[in-house]
């Protein structure tokens, strides 16, 4: 009996210091969550259970990966949802913090059966294969709109459609911006993983940088995950050190790369949403996405009854990208040179990708004379660095 | 000392031959009714408490509490859609429980069920492709032992560090999780890599025919059914076997166990094998069920979950099940709370928080009960002096 006591004072001894520690994890991480959502624009309020209850109300379901006021590619999402929802005759559902799991899935079927929703636009790169493409077969009628451009014809259901924008155009404006902007002639780059559409981002940015000062290096760290906060701080505060004078971030939530660039007195630039606000002083201007343009394309189709294009891509011309505003410390001039390179990409007479080029290895990746323009396909598997940035793919 | 059977100065043995009335005081079958009882009305009655400060909590934010709960309550039971989803979110967790509740028999506190989860997964893939070619049978075989060895290699060198190092297990545990995930980094961006996945590194898919489907007439992967099974060895392990009693005895008095000769190193070892398999099963069945390949989406938080799940299971291998299936439903109808009473993300979390807490603060009413209820007067097994 005694040893059964003990056994017993052992097992709640254990229980307890087990579960204050994980007890201490889970709500640490809560509260950074809820302060996180409340800092964000505030919710939109009860139900509008007011509007126009049209003949067929259409439901839109929107699901996000991450926190939907995380100031990155969540928030840039939920903007265009905010859009969706004002369009007469259109109720939206939308969840946060869906992981690209069964997660997902359940996610969207309960949006189906719970809610009644026929258009879902689960908005994560991750969500798609094979998360999408089960749910797609199961519900012919429902209309799956994804973000990131994967959908093949012939080979994914008809229900699907897939979306992208060519937003290396805005880093190679905010490159241009930033060239011109810096002293050192250093920028710093921190970045997920070596992926081709972060390699295109960087190297555009480098190129935009380049074709203004051709002086101009930029370093690139990368962080190895989507959202990984404390490496993303020690990687800025890195570069920083290293005498980069104008920092930018291609992860989930630039955040915290912008706000450090702040508090240690550099500039940066931003990613896609604005994070105007929380670097007053130094924001110069940013790559953003402009979802509303696409959602509400996608909508006014579906509500009419037209058929809707399966795979979408566009950049600037095309309203899929923007520029954030500048801020306050560009100067005229430099507004000058990167509304000169915009408006080439308006015109379509831009060309980022063309020869000569070398990647930063020294190996001639285009040719002279050969160019690749904004949707050749050998853009989609870019593996490498382009000659101007420090830093490696492996 | 000697070899696998039971050691000599069997306290096993000793007990049975005690007198029925000596070991359970005498106490009339009633008693032994309620105490079989009590963690039920204990669990189910912090359960309310927690309803009840969560829907204070929903009240400062306008909403009526009983509308909320209604909802939740349809989300994760109210229709079979609910209800499976719930089962089905309920299914790794259990296998990734078992990987605290297993040590925490021996008093191991290990908390890095996401490494072997990440590891088996990987493992599983890994096997999978190099037997793509055979039938669908063989494949998910391999798999099965993959992902288990892998899964279980992980946490026994938690255990075998433990035993012959001296090193605090809680710790490497955890630190080795994070090793897991970085190699598992490693692999699907480098050697393993299918190099037509562009932007979303992950390994080759290992064939749609290999995949697990779902279990006859459900809409729930066989997760479900290597949970419930893995939970059940692992209480009949535990709590009916001379091995389960060893590590409950290791548990209980080290000093005692080493001095009755047990092999508490090799028991160690073991038990973390065993509860490193159970979350290797579980990155397994990701692979084979869900994803079709190795990749970043195993990191997806089901190890740590876990952990919590054992701890409100008080580490009894059965008692994971009802709270998996309790997380499982709060998870499936958490979507609810954001979707239709725009609620953040965070207040799942507020709700998981407040339950956990006072299932905690709950845990020091055991034993208070016996006294009036059940036991018709019988000694309570505490001592009176210490709850009055």
């Amino acid at each position: 009996m005694g040893m059964k006591d003990a056994r017993m004072h052992q097992t709640r001894r254990v229980f307890l210091s087990g579960v204050v520690l994980a007890l201490g994890a889970s709500t640490l991480s809560g509260c950074s969550k809820k302060s996180e959502a409340a800092a964000g624009p505030a919710a939109t309020g009860a139900d509008s259970a007011a509007a126009p209850a049209a003949a067929k109300t259409l439901t839109v379901g929107f699901i996000y990966v991450g926190s939907k006021s995380d100031y990155g590619y969540n928030q840039a999402h939920a903007e265009g949802a905010k859009f969706v929802a004002g369009i007469a005759g259109v109720k939206i559902r939308e969840e946060e913090n869906v992981p690209e799991t069964l997660d997902v899935q359940k996610t969207m079927e309960s949006m189906i059966n719970l809610d009644g929703a026929t258009v879902l636009f689960p908005t994560s790169f991750g969500y798609f294969d094979p998360h999408i493409l089960k749910l797609a077969e199961k519900y012919p009628k429902v209309t799956f709109l994804h973000c990131g451009g994967l959908y093949t014809e012939g080979k994914h259901p008809k229900n699907v459609g897939s979306y992208f924008g060519y937003i290396d155009e805005a880093e190679y404006v905010a490159g241009v911006v930033a060239g011109l902007t810096t002293k050192t002639n250093k920028l710093g780059f921190v970045a997920a993983k070596p992926i081709p559409q972060v390699l295109r981002n960087i190297n555009s940015y480098e190129l935009g940088a380049r074709s203004v000062n051709p002086k101009v290096v930029t370093t690139v760290i990368f962080t190895g995950d989507w959202s990984l906060p404390v490496k993303e701080a020690e990687a800025a505060n890195s570069l920083i050190d290293q005498g980069a004078d104008v920092l930018t971030a291609h992860v989930d939530s630039p955040k915290v790369v912008i706000e450090t660039a702040e508090h240690r007195g550099v500039f940066s630039t931003g990613y896609h949403a604005s994070q105007a606000a929380l670097a007053p002083k130094g924001y110069l201007t940013g790559a953003e996405w402009n979802w509303p343009t696409v959602y509400k394309a996608y909508i006014e189709k579906i509500q009419s009854g037209q058929p809707w294009e399966h795979l979408v891509r566009g950049g600037f011309k095309d309203g899929f990208i923007k520029m954030s505003p500048y801020g306050a410390a560009v100067s005229d001039a430099t507004k000058a040179k990167a509304d000169e390179a915009k408006a080439k990409f308006m015109d379509g007479s831009m060309v980022i990708y063309a020869g000569p080029l070398n990647d930063n290895a020294g190996k001639v990746v285009i040719a002279a004379g050969a160019q690749q323009a904004q949707r050749d396909i050998a853009l989609e598997s870019m593996s490498y660095l382009v000659e101007g940035v420090k830093g490696a793919v492996h | 000392m000697n070899e696998s059977s039971p050691a000599p100065p069997d306290p096993a043995g000793a007990t049975e031959r005690l007198p029925k009335a000596l070991i359970d005081g005498g106490r009339a079958p009633g008693a032994d009714l309620g105490r079989r009882l009590e963690p039920f009305l204990i669990s189910v009655g912090a359960l309310c408490v927690a309803l009840l400060i969560f829907g204070v909590f929903l009240a400062v934010d306008g909403l009526n509490p009983l509308d909320v709960y209604a909802e939740m309550f349809r989300g994760a039971f109210g229709t079979w859609f609910s209800f499976q989803n719930t089962l089905q979110r309920a299914a790794p967790l259990m296998l990734t429980a078992l990987c605290t509740a297993l040590p925490a028999q021996l008093g191991l506190v290990v908390i890095g069920g996401e490494g072997a989860l990440v590891v088996g997964g990987v493992a599983a893939a890994v096997a999978g492709l190099a037997m793509s070619h055979a039938s669908p049978y063989a494949v998910l075989t391999a798999m099965f032992f993959a992902g288990t060895f892998a899964g279980g290699l992980w946490i026994a060198a938690v255990g075998a560090l433990r035993a012959y190092r001296g090193v605090n297990e809680t710790i490497s545990s955890l630190l080795l999780a994070y090793i897991a995930i970085a190699l598992m980094n490693h692999l699907v961006e480098g050697p393993l890599r299918d190099p037509a996945s562009l932007n979303k590194p992950a390994t080759r898919h290992i064939g749609e025919l290999n995949m697990l489907g779902p279990m006859p007439g459900l809409d729930v992967h066989w997760g479900l059914f290597y949970g419930v099974i893995a939970c059940l060895c692992g209480w009949l392990l535990m709590k009916r076997t001379v091995f389960g009693f060893a590590a409950s005895m290791t548990g209980g008095n080290l000093r005692a166990a080493l001095l009755s000769g047990l092999r508490v190193k090799r028991l160690i070892v073991v038990t973390c094998f065993l509860a490193g398999a159970a979350a290797g099963l579980a990155g397994m069945v990701e692979v084979a069920a869900v994803h079709g390949r190795a990749n970043a989406s195993l990191v997806a938080g089901y190890g740590y979950t876990g952990i919590l799940v054992a701890f409100v299971a008080r580490q009894n291998p059965l008692g994971v099940l009802p709270v998996a299936l309790l997380l499982g439903g709060i998870g499936a109808s958490g979507g609810l709370l954001q979707r239709h009473f725009n609620l953040p993300d965070a207040s799942v979390n507020v709700l998981q928080g407040i339950l956990f807490m006072v299932i905690l603060a709950a845990e020091t009413l055991y034993g208070r009960f016996s006294a009036w209820s059940f036991g018709r007067k019988s000694a309570p097994s505490r001592p009176v002096g210490a709850a009055a």
